[in-house]
């Protein structure tokens, strides 16, 4: 019986395997197979929203070049690893998993289909056919400082933050640097949402920031909950991911766009040219690719709602951070306690960056954990 | 003013057609939607509920994902016939989880076979501890079970999220909140078949069914503490009258329907994920309780209904990535299926009448 069982089960397995071989030869010289992995569903603002910008720049640039197939609201864990393993089976040449939480099954599908080429955003860890993609989020956080330290009048900035990990905590330290750098009495204050995405608890967080007299608000939280509560009670903010402005036409003073169109277009072009790799460096920052403004993964929307002044300034800014002009995170550096970072002449690398753990200068209290 | 009276028999008759409609109907409506859509009906349809078969990997798929869902449901289905309504399953599963997982990377070096066996029964202990407070405080305080247990499901998600970003956080993950890998041996492994090699991911943790669904169909059917359950389920004023201890029936279900989906966690985790991280559970414990109802509270029924839903669930994914039929499309004749099969049921069971409010 267990004999005969098995030899249906081999028949089968054969059929199936056979079967795919025939469909895979059938695509061959066809277009490139495309798959992106969602978090969420796109909607209109935040972050999946970016990434479905991305992916139709990718349509708009390659049209019947590629074939896209996107699965969207996929959790972070086993549905994960059976997507992403159904996209590799379904013929995707390359496949774009575009969340964090992504990596272990990124790497696991990644091992048993060693032809096709993975493309984690926002990890650490890769391997011969992961490569890992991120943008520098925290140089736009740094012309937002620049912009609230001249704006605010309380002198008080109330920033929402997701979770306390290496990657929002660049963010409140290059926002600080960018504050301090037009005005030394202005100083951050934390609220930590303990989500990325959650319009109520990020619109309370807003409403506390507020009564507690911040007059310009900033997020590293998904929603555009906090700019709305901005724009009813009078205050300034700043836009996350994906221009806000429908949402707040009077609060938003801009936004810091996330543009991964041109990574996706250049990863894929890569892989048509035969030239697509990892970089180097199996588990560090170093290698990774990890675009910002110049490379205009990040973008900076229109700045609005502020003096011709100001908006000068702000330029200034951007077009000092492209050129390389500011160095955000150079030396002398002293976190919030007076404890020396880094001396005069010296700057933080890309690995201090992730190791951060403190607060700069400029931010109030100290990082929870 | 609607009320339903229990019908005095249930048609032999209508427990075949019954399902039979649900179904139809559910097509029906499916076809009628994704037409109006402007999908190609008859693929939509063929995507969602047979595509999970069309490989020998994707039937695997249906029962790796099944899994969770059916010990859970089991569990859950000795507390709903005694009529206790343990809604935390999904904190029970959490607990479970990372009492279990604290264990294997607090103790990475213990080599010993029975590593996972000993973190089955530690997922066990922790999910029964879970559902140990809402017993205590409903036999002892008379406290709702259904507010308390679904109270604790937050507190368990906030738990597991404080543990993997503090204590038992991975010193190499960026600050991101991830534990180290579990050690091999807390690693639940894929079943090799001699021959085949790998049927997709099924895994080992797919026996615990296959012990369970029998065992728990001797329980509730050929034991004594079986038909405690039932009649205290069904006629408490008898269970009473026969002398029944209420308290100590409540406090057994919950306690084996926590330890169960504690388990489910263990399996699940140790399978699939193989580290703690911020979510384990991804909704199984509330999904579970639709699987017991649909399951009819009954081990084969759970079967099942864990295998419609999982296969479902896989469907609509591949409906997705083949079609481009966004989730919350398939999320709607998701649930239109589960409305006609429960509203199905209930017509079977019950007469509607209707009535003026007076």
């Amino acid at each position: 019986m267990l004999k005969f069982c098995m030899r249906i089960f081999s028949l089968f397995a054969l059929s199936a395997s056979v079967v795919f071989f025939i469909f895979n030869s059938a695509f061959a010289g066809k277009p490139t197979k495309v798959g992106f992995v969602y978090l969420t569903t796109p909607g209109d603002h935040g972050w999946t929203y970016a990434h479905e910008l991305g992916k139709q720049m990718v349509e708009k640039r390659f049209g019947n070049d590629v074939k896209v197939s996107v699965v969207e609201n996929v959790p972070e864990g086993p549905d994960a690893t059976r997507v992403i393993r159904e996209l590799a089976k379904q013929g995707n040449e390359i496949i774009f998993t575009t969340s964090f939480g992504y990596m272990e099954p990124t790497l696991k599908v990644a091992k048993e289909f060693p032809n096709v080429k993975f493309e984690h955003i926002t990890g650490y860890k890769r391997s011969k056919n992961v490569a890992t993609g991120n943008i520098r989020f925290y140089e736009g956080r740094y012309i937002q400082g620049v912009v609230a330290g001249l704006m605010t009048k309380t002198n008080k900035i109330g920033y929402i933050g997701a979770y306390p990990i290496a990657e929002v905590i660049m963010g409140i330290n290059s926002f600080a640097q960018g504050l301090r750098s037009v005005n030394k009495d202005a100083s951050i204050s934390v609220i930590w949402a303990n989500t990325w995405y959650d319009p109520v608890k990020e619109a309370d967080a807003a409403k506390v920031h507020i009564a507690e007299g911040a007059d310009i608000l900033a997020q590293h939280t998904d929603s555009p909950a906090m700019l709305q509560i901005a724009e009813k009670k009078g205050a300034l903010g700043f836009g996350q991911s994906t221009d806000m402005s429908a949402f707040a036409p009077k609060a938003q003073l801009f936004a810091s766009i996330n543009n991964w169109g041109p990574y996706y277009i250049r990863k894929i072009e890569e892989l048509k040219s035969g030239k697509w790799n990892t970089g180097d460096g199996p588990n560090h920052w170093a290698g990774n690719d990890w675009g910002g403004l110049k490379a205009e993964m990040l973008l900076i929307s229109k700045f609005q709602n502020m003096p011709d002044s100001v908006a000068k300034k702000a330029q200034e800014a951007l077009d000092g951070l492209k050129s390389g002009k500011i160095n955000i995170f150079a030396g002398p550096l002293v976190d919030n306690t007076g404890k020396e970072i880094i001396p005069a002449g010296k700057s933080l690398d890309d690995g201090a960056l992730w190791g951060m753990n403190y607060y700069l200068k400029g931010v109030n209290g100290k990082v929870p954990g | 003013m609607i009320t339903f009276i229990p019908r005095d028999k249930v048609s032999k008759n209508w427990t075949i057609i019954g399902p039979i409609l649900s179904i139809f109907l559910t097509i029906f409506f499916g076809l009628l939607i994704f037409t109006f859509l402007g999908y190609n009906p008859l693929e939509t349809l063929y995507q969602i509920f047979l595509s999970p078969f069309s490989r020998i990997d994707r039937i695997s798929d249906i029962l790796v994902k099944a899994c969770p869902l059916i010990i859970v449901g089991i569990g859950l289905m000795l507390c709903f016939r005694a009529n206790v309504w343990n809604i935390g399953a999904e904190g029970q599963f959490i607990m479970g989880t990372l009492l279990a997982g604290s264990f294997a990377l607090l103790f990475p070096s213990v080599e010993t076979k029975f590593f996972i066996f000993i973190m089955i029964v530690i997922g066990f202990i922790g999910g029964a501890l879970w559902a140990f407070i809402p017993a205590i405080l409903k036999t002892k305080l008379n406290v709702n079970e259904i507010l308390v247990s679904l109270m604790l499901v937050y507190v368990a998600m906030l738990f597991i999220d404080f543990i993997v970003r503090g204590p038992l956080r991975d010193p190499m993950s960026f600050g991101f909140p991830l534990s180290k890998p579990y050690p091999e041996g807390a690693i639940i492994n894929k079943i090799p078949f001699p021959a085949i090699g790998y049927l997709g991911q099924l895994h080992y943790g797919i026996l615990f069914i296959i012990l369970l669904i029998p065992i728990s169909w001797l329980f509730v059917n050929k034991t004594l503490s079986g038909f405690k359950i039932n009649v205290l389920g069904a006629a408490p004023k008898a269970a009473k009258f026969a002398g029944f201890k209420q308290n100590t029936i409540t406090i057994t279900v919950l306690l084996i329907s926590g330890g169960l989906a504690g388990v489910a966690g263990v399996i699940e985790v140790s399978a699939n994920i193989g580290q703690l991280q911020p979510e384990v559970s991804f909704g199984y414990g509330f999904t579970a309780i639709i699987v017991a109802f649909l399951g009819r509270l009954n081990p084969i029924g759970i079967l099942f209904a864990g295998i419609i839903i999982a296969t479902v669930k896989l469907g609509a994914d591949n409906a997705q990535m083949s079609m481009g039929i966004p989730k919350v499309v398939t999320g709607l004749f998701e649930g239109i299926l589960l409305f006609f099969l429960l509203t199905g049921e209930t017509l079977q069971k019950y007469k509607i009448k209707w009535s003026k409010v007076t």
